[in-house]
């Protein structure tokens, strides 16, 4: 079979003629038809992922106040926003919190606001308190400013997330005598639970896991809009972990930087989210089209959650110190029964991502695809996979007297 | 008789005595301590279930024994609207209230099965869980 091309794809969406299953409905027409003709009759595969993405923030263009200001400090409902742009842009992280929150002082602390809650506040229309404060220059004369502001004032808001959609990630537990509060949620002592944070089947980067078809200028699902992958996402390690025998050798370790118009999203798909004991951050909605452009692209895509395996990472020890090994590999079929053997223990399982929003998002843009209103976008360049290699780097932390240079 | 759920406080003065045994032995009532906690100042707390023909007997006794008996008026309320179905709270409740509904995957909460022990209200990552008293 010829592959086919992204322009062929295209002018069959253009005309309603295009062929979209979401991700669980390949892994059904494959286990039926086989991969071969599963191939020659779809087009493109729509995937989904509800969960928190730390890696989050936007970009914000204020407009100018009379007289102006040249933002040193900005607060935006208490949360502080990054500046050191030009005057009036500013942004936001998710994890951001109030210079005042109690932190962790008394653990574990609740985290109830924080700059994701800033995101989902503007994209829902609510008034946003901002303070900002300036240094005084000839050009940018005002010192400070307090107003009240809307999504629909600012001149541009843009999500901007460094890094998204994790190829695949831990599962996360707790070997040790106390209970742990992490971004993973809270883990009970002596294997008390299991929790993981990715859709499995559903999940985009498992579904394209070699970049044949994504890279920048790949066009997305983003918090409800239409955002686009520009980059590839920071800690950006592509590569073929160890799995169990017999597994199909799906790399894991890719991730995306992606942006989009946040005029566009819904606070539906952009959820300020606190985890106690850790902090604050986003939950974002992210949905990747993969078209089926051969038979190679549409088995991978078509691999179901008994095939795709987490590693089972102990967050009492391991994780925080930064040391290697997992306590073995989990299928995701395994994990969303509810239960998982671990050492000779059944372990209570659950998800810290929405899979029932992952699938509404792969829903979701399969009716955007039927409708011919979205059509792919072909990457400029595709992002590196497992083939280039990329080694991930740590901070080693050196003496005091050492001096660079 | 239907299991009560009731809130014993315990003054300082008798919380390191054993009373709650005479309910059993005493009264022969049924009883599950679904939560129970000491302060700093060594006053008690606790949340029972308790069943049997002689239930009001033993209470009669504890308020006897200076223990201030209230029924449970809390309750947790799950904000289906609040909620992304996640699933952050259903491994860490004690008692499966919460769980989900396979293969749908959605989130459901028992209101029944509830203890109130609360874990899951500062738990769930949109605080989709409160308690009202």
């Amino acid at each position: 079979m010829a592959d086919k091309t992204f322009a062929e794809i295209n002018a069959k969406i253009r005309a309603g003629k295009a062929v979209v299953l979401t991700a669980e409905e390949l892994v059904q027409l494959v286990a039926e038809k086989g991969v071969g003709p599963a191939a020659k009759e779809v087009d493109v595969v729509t995937t989904g992922t509800f969960g928190p993405m730390c890696s989050s923030g936007a970009y914000f263009n204020f407009g100018h106040s009379a007289p102006r200001i040249k933002f040193h400090r900005v607060w935006l409902n208490g949360i502080p926003a990054a500046t050191g742009f030009a005057a009036v842009d500013a942004f936001v992280g998710a994890t951001a919190l109030p210079e005042d929150d109690p932190l962790n002082t008394n653990h574990p602390g609740e985290f109830r606001y924080g700059g994701g809650h800033v995101i989902e506040d503007f994209v829902a229309g609510r008034p946003v308190r901002m303070k900002a404060a300036g240094y005084g220059t000839d050009c940018y004369p005002r010192r400070e400013l307090e107003t009240t502001v809307k999504l629909d004032d600012l001149n541009e808001a843009v999500l901007f997330n460094p890094r998204n959609a994790y190829q695949n990630y831990a599962c996360a537990v707790n070997t040790g005598p106390r209970t742990l509060y992490t971004y993973m949620g809270v883990l009970k002592p002596g294997l008390g639970n299991a929790h993981y944070s990715t859709s499995g089947q559903l999940s985009p980067l498992l579904k394209d896991p070699y970049f044949r078809t994504i890279g920048i200028g790949t066009r997305i699902f983003l918090g409800g809009g239409t955002g686009y992958v520009v980059w590839n996402g920071t800690q950006h390690f592509p590569g073929i972990p160890a799995l169990p025998e017999g597994a199909p050798p799906v790399p894991a370790g890719g991730t995306l930087a992606v942006l989009g118009d946040l005029k566009q999203m819904s606070p539906k798909w952009l959820r300020g989210t606190s985890m106690l004991g850790y902090g604050a951050t986003l939950t974002v909605g992210i949905g990747i089209p993969v078209p089926i452009l051969n038979e190679e692209i549409c088995y991978y895509a078509s691999r179901p959650d008994s095939d795709l395996y987490a590693p089972i990472i102990d967050y009492a020890e391991a994780y925080p110190n930064r040391k290697p090994g997992t306590l073995g590999q989990v299928s995701y079929a395994a994990l969303k029964s509810g239960v998982i053997n671990l050492n000779d223990k059944q372990v209570l399982t659950a998800p810290v991502s929405s899979y029932h929003k992952a699938r509404e998002i792969s829903a979701t843009l399969k009716q955007w695809l039927l409708e011919g209103k979205f059509l792919l976008g072909e990457p400029v360049q595709l992002l590196p996979g497992p083939d280039a290699g990329i080694k991930p780097k740590s901070l080693e932390i050196r003496g005091s007297g050492r001096r660079n240079g | 008789m239907a299991p009560n759920k009731i809130v014993l406080r315990f003054p300082a003065s008798i919380s390191d005595k054993p009373i709650i045994f005479h309910l059993v032995k005493d009264y022969d009532l049924m009883i599950n301590i679904l939560k129970a906690h000491i302060n700093p100042h060594k006053e008690g707390t606790m949340v029972l279930e308790v069943e049997g023909s002689r239930a009001e007997d033993g209470l009669g006794f504890l308020r006897d024994q200076g223990v201030v008996v209230q029924p449970l008026t809390e309750e947790i309320v799950w904000n289906e609207d609040q909620c992304t179905h996640c699933g952050a709270c259903t491994a860490i409740c004690p008692t499966r209230a919460l769980y989900i509904e396979r293969p749908a995957m959605l989130v459901h909460f028992d209101s029944e099965a509830c203890v109130i022990c609360q874990l899951c209200v500062r738990a769930c990552p949109m605080r989709a869980i409160e308690v009202r008293f």
